[in-house]
């Protein structure tokens, strides 16, 4: 009942681990496999190891959290070891980051090249320099990006975009008329925390990315936007902790959703008990699939 | 969950180690930890070496981040959040022995306070030796073990948690300290059949469960931890051999 697809993906579980949450090492994207989730979107990985931006990279803040962790990662030879444990226990989409559509392929292919299920181009992040949200709110840049990645793997490409734009239609469209097979939105909503007790801001990098139940209804926005300009699959993430928010992403035109601040707030449970909760709201009114939620709500 | 609190009262604990206490109504258990933060510093996951509503950090200055601790006064700000993670289950066994190693003594106080347990100490000299006068007004009988044997046992605690095991026969191990110490604290219990808890450290970077940098295996030592079960390390691959830095790449330690 809660098989799913995202274009040639097919999911026996609609959810996944979004990237950055507990998928930096191959035990744990174990781990939360079999925590109950379809799929484990990896941390974003780029050409170097990165140690990321120094602590305070996190808080909590009411409604969710903020964090600016600055795309930590060992670089894409070391994660090789990180993948080649994981793949063998589920789907792995591999998440990355570059800054050049040369750079964004020559990672694609080591991940396709790692055994991963599909790659997520991490066109999205709010706190990196020179990565992430700088090239991804170009629809040109977006659009050449995933040109070249498709032209250099055969394993599906998605692209994870980011919220903090007036243009995630012209964005999603890009992904599309470049072949891209899926959108992912939403990435964390740019944002920043001041102590004032100390007049200054918390966060090392100073601004961050807000994620949590205080970015969902953005996110559910941003969905059914998207759904009005493309044909190709979404995939809805942002702020979901139970079924309800995850019911609202797929009617507003989401195939599949990723979790991640809830796996802090609610534990590694929150995949089972979503799960079990969807399928009991689905059998109580009606939805004898998953597919037959997708986009209810533009009808 | 998030707090600015104020230094109330600084104690010298030895030459390179300050207890900084203050008042913060955030109900925390034996174990826990909190995250640490003023401008000037990275922030650091801390120990609590008192749980009520008067609580402390006991700080020892190991770098640059410690350093700016030490540095605070009377009526300073700390923001702090937490309190994070599992700590000591003091339910399931009577017979208790506590084991403090180092600085990581702080973190065994409350646990020596709420059981008035045996004890021992142990550090690299005489004048390492943190704590020792709290933890003998509850403990029922404290042991020192010092390296260079210029206090007490000279040994470390290993040798000596092995003698007392013989003579008393405890039911179970607490501890925290340097890994390496409870590596081969952990190999003792195995082998003389005695449970054990451990308090276990990695590098933090949110220390909520999220982000997965402070895992050894598939454990969070933030979430997971920082307590663990001897059942649970018996499974851990990472345990005394090996950790990863910020970028999470492995480094070695043993």
């Amino acid at each position: 009942m809660l098989e799913t697809s995202v274009g040639k993906l097919r999911l026996e579980r609609p959810g996944m681990v979004a990237s950055g949450i507990m998928d930096e090492t191959g035990q744990s994207m174990i781990r939360m496999l079999s925590s109950g989730a379809g799929a484990v979107v990896t941390k974003s990985i780029g050409s170097r190891p990165n140690p990321g931006h120094p602590n305070p990279t996190f808080t909590e803040l009411k409604g969710g959290y903020i964090n600016a962790m600055g795309l930590p990662n060992p670089g894409i030879e070391l994660f090789g070891e990180e993948m080649a444990v994981a793949v063998k226990s589920g789907n792995i989409i591999g998440s990355i980051y570059g800054s050049s559509p040369e750079e964004f392929s020559t990672l694609a292919g080591k991940m396709e090249e790692y055994g991963a299920a599909a790659v997520e181009l991490n066109l999205s992040c709010p706190h990196a320099k020179g990565y992430g949200i700088e090239l991804g709110t170009d629809p040109a840049i977006v659009k050449a990006v995933v040109s070249a990645v498709k032209s250099s793997v055969s394993i599906p490409v998605w692209t994870k975009l980011t919220p903090n734009t007036h243009l995630i239609k012209n964005l999603a469209s890009a992904v599309q008329e470049a072949g891209g097979d899926a959108v992912v939105a939403i990435n964390t909503v740019k944002a920043m925390v001041i102590s004032p007790q100390f007049g200054k801001p918390i966060l090392s990098n100073k601004f961050g990315g807000l994620s949590g139940p205080a970015i969902r209804s953005i996110g559910v926005r941003a969905v059914f936007d998207i759904r009005t300009a493309v044909d190709i699959p979404i995939v809805g993430v942002g702020g979901i902790s139970d079924w309800k928010d995850a019911a609202q992403y797929m009617m507003a035109g989401a195939s599949a959703f990723q979790i991640g601040s809830a796996i802090g707030t609610k534990g590694i449970e929150v995949f089972e008990n979503i799960n079990r909760d969807l399928e009991r709201f689905m059998k109580d009114y009606g939805y004898g699939s998953i597919s037959d939620m997708v986009g209810v709500a533009h009808e | 969950m998030s707090d600015v609190v104020k230094v109330i009262s600084i104690t010298e604990e030895a030459y390179d180690t300050k207890t900084f206490e203050f008042q913060w109504d955030e109900k925390a258990s034996p174990g826990q930890f909190i995250m640490v933060w003023v401008p000037g510093m990275e922030e650091i996951p801390m120990s609590l070496s008192k749980t009520n509503r008067i609580k402390s950090i006991t700080v020892k200055k190991i770098g640059k981040d410690t350093e700016r601790l030490h540095g605070l006064g009377l009526g300073d700000s700390i923001r702090i959040r937490g309190p994070y993670g599992n700590g000591f289950d003091l339910k399931k066994n009577k017979n208790m022995l506590i084991i403090g190693g180092g600085v990581g003594t702080a973190a065994v106080i409350p646990v020596i306070k709420e059981t008035g347990a045996d004890t021992i100490i142990g550090a690299r000299t005489d004048k390492d030796v943190i704590m020792d006068d709290v933890a003998g007004q509850y403990a029922k009988n404290l042991w020192i073990a010092t390296d260079d044997g210029s206090r007490g046992f000279h040994g470390n605690v290993v040798q000596l948690m092995r003698e007392k095991i013989q003579e008393k026969r405890y039911d179970t191990v607490l501890a925290c300290g340097p890994e390496i110490m409870q590596y081969y604290l952990y190999k003792a219990c195995v082998e003389l059949g005695t449970d054990c808890q451990l308090s276990l450290e990695r590098h933090m970077k949110c220390g909520a469960g999220v982000c997965g940098c402070c895992v050894m295996d598939e454990m969070r030592v933030c979430r997971d931890g920082p307590v663990f079960t001897k059942e649970q390390i018996s499974r851990m691959k990472d345990f005394g051999t090996s950790k990863r830095d910020e970028a999470g790449r492995i480094i070695k330690i043993r």
